[in-house]
């Protein structure tokens, strides 16, 4: 194993923490121009991409200069937009900016959409910023949703029918949506089979709005109608607290796959032809690799996920593209979240650091968790550690690591928050 | 919020890392091991949020806690489950990286 110089580290982190921040810059073009070892270009600025983005600089001592082309010029979370939703936390405080990036990491942030990609002449093109050169390309392309998979659920139907599973003017939409409830009313979530993006997004966000029902609209019901034949993520103790503090508001229907709605009347309709109508309707659609991975054409499991090395996450249909996040078809009990997107970030960034430095990269070990809040001010989690098994050539969950909560606490709801602002530093400052 | 955090912090963060010439091993690498551990307890282990700070604490402190955590003999909600992860030799090395980060 070999490391940084912790002496030397330490030595000009004083020297240059007295130079100021506008310094800075130039001094990792400096650094980049002594001995540039390569230029990767990361694709899609979420919890994969920006992650990515600023471990290839850490990693790479600035040696790698790295350009991050993302269409929107704000990182809107998807984990805690729950809270949004049910009231209990400021959608300000889920958006946060790219200048970290730049002003503490010398990333070049570019904010344009990809068209095309020439993987034999190492090129990406997008819409607005002209062509990028690279050594090696990171794709965090992050979901779409499949719709068409949803009869009926046209753009005009999605006015009226949300889904907020990927956060923005959605999550902002649907917390109106439920303000405007009447007491009385019903809310109805559908969940897609899985895989799709956050295992226990789907059943902590009705539990937050059977939370805000319950203390401002008593008379309301939630209904949740889930394709798949159980909770699944974190059940017990999800279905523990619907039984004692949501009975009576919250109904679960098991192997409910909603297959088409009605905008107008806001009904949906199951795959056996049950009806449902709600007041609030929120679908959520199966789920895919989203389009830029599709156009990049890393898209090589069932045509919806990508399949990639798990030592160094090279896609495995176009060579030196590095795929992360929700679009792969994941490792064995590996799930589409945040955290692991951050962690795939950084396995791709130590792998690429070291192909462009003629090393050959090592297996690694990296870790999820999953925090969910059941309330105002109790969270449960999940957590896994995924080691490398060169038998097997992919991440297996280590043997008697990882879990769930005992119970919900309070304890855990602050930590749950405070995760949220510390992987949101992470991997953005 | 990390936008309060002080921007020296991402300057001590940045600087060192930014001047090194040649850059050492990165998969493999304790550094990487250890930031399987930023996402909750900050980057190199520096944070103002309520999960503890791991930056400049006493390797030999880090060593027992994370033993203990392992093997189940001290309280927590989640640390028992993540420790067992990792290897006591693995678990060297990550306290030897955050005992030797500036605070
Ligand atoms: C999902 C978030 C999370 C991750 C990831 C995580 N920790 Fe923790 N850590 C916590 C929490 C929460 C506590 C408080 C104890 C508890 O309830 O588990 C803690 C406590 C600790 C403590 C005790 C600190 C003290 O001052 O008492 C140490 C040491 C520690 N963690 C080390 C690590 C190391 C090393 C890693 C990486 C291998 C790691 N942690 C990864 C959340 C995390």
């Amino acid at each position: 194993m070999s490391l940084f110089d912790p002496t030397r580290r330490q030595l000009l982190g004083g020297a240059a923490a007295g130079l100021g921040l506008g310094l800075l810059p130039s001094l990792s073009f400096a650094a980049a121009k002594s001995k540039p070892i390569g230029r990767v270009v990361v694709v899609g600025g979420g919890f994969g991409g920006a992650t990515a983005a600023k471990y290839l600089r850490k990693l790479s001592g600035g040696t790698i200069e790295v350009t991050l082309i993302e269409r929107r010029k704000e990182f809107i979370s998807c984990p805690t937009s729950n809270e949004v939703i049910a009231g209990l936390r400021d959608y300000k405080s889920i958006v946060h900016g790219y200048e970290g990036l730049r002003k503490n990491w010398g990333v070049k942030v570019v904010h344009a959409a990809v068209i095309g990609l020439d993987a034999e002449k190492r090129r990406v093109r997008t819409d607005t910023a002209g062509e990028f050169a690279y050594d090696k390309l990171i794709l965090s392309p992050g979901i779409d949703l499949d719709f068409e998979k949803v009869a009926g659920y046209d753009s005009k139907a999605q006015d009226t029918i949300l889904h907020a599973w990927k956060a923005g003017s959605q999550t902002l939409a649907l917390r109106k949506q439920l303000a405007d409830l009447r007491d009385g009313g019903v809310y109805a979530l559908t969940i897609p089979k899985a895989p799709y993006r956050c295992p226990p997004g789907p059943y902590e966000r009705v539990s937050l709005i059977a939370h805000y029902l319950k203390t401002h609209k008593p008379k309301s019901k939630v209904l949740v109608l889930d394709a798949n034949e159980k909770v699944q993520s974190k059940e017990k103790l999800f279905t523990g607290v619907w039984a004692k503090d949501y009975a009576g508001i919250l109904e679960y229907r098991p192997n409910w796959n909603a297959v088409a709605v009605d905008g107008a009347n806001k009904t949906v309709t199951s795959e056996l032809g049950d009806k449902v109508t709600a007041d609030v309707l929120n679908i959520l659609p199966p789920q895919r690799a989203a389009d830029i991975a599709h156009i990049i054409g890393v898209v090589n499991v069932n045509g919806r996920w990508s399949d990639v090395d798990w030592t160094t996450l090279a896609s495995t249909a176009v060579p030196n593209v590095h795929v992360i996040g929700d679009a792969l078809q994941a490792a064995p009990l590996m799930p589409k979240s945040g955290h692991m997107a951050n962690q795939h970030g950084k396995l791709a960034a130590a792998a690429i650091v070291d192909l462009l430095s003629g090393r050959i990269p090592q297996p690694g070990v990296i870790a999820n968790t999953c925090y969910s809040h059941v309330d105002g001010a109790r969270a449960i989690h999940v957590d896994s550690v995924h080691r490398y098994d060169a038998e097997k050539k992919t991440l297996l969950v280590v043997p008697g690591s990882g879990g769930v909560s005992k119970e919900p606490s309070e304890a855990e709801g602050i930590y749950a928050r405070a995760w949220a602002d510390t992987i949101w530093a992470d991997t953005l400052v | 919020m990390y936008k309060s955090l002080p921007i020296a912090i991402g300057l001590l963060l940045a600087a060192p890392a930014m001047a090194a010439d040649h850059p050492a091993a990165a998969s493999g690498s304790t550094t990487l091991l250890a930031s399987n551990c930023f996402n909750c307890h900050g980057t190199d282990g520096r944070t103002t949020h309520a999960i503890p700070p791991l930056a400049g604490v006493a390797k030999p402190h880090l060593i027992t806690l994370l033993k203990e955590y392992k093997e189940g003999k001290r309280e927590a909600t989640i640390m028992h489950q993540l420790a067992k992860g990792y290897t006591d030799e693995e678990i060297d090395g990550i306290a030897d990286y955050f005992s030797k980060q500036k605070r």
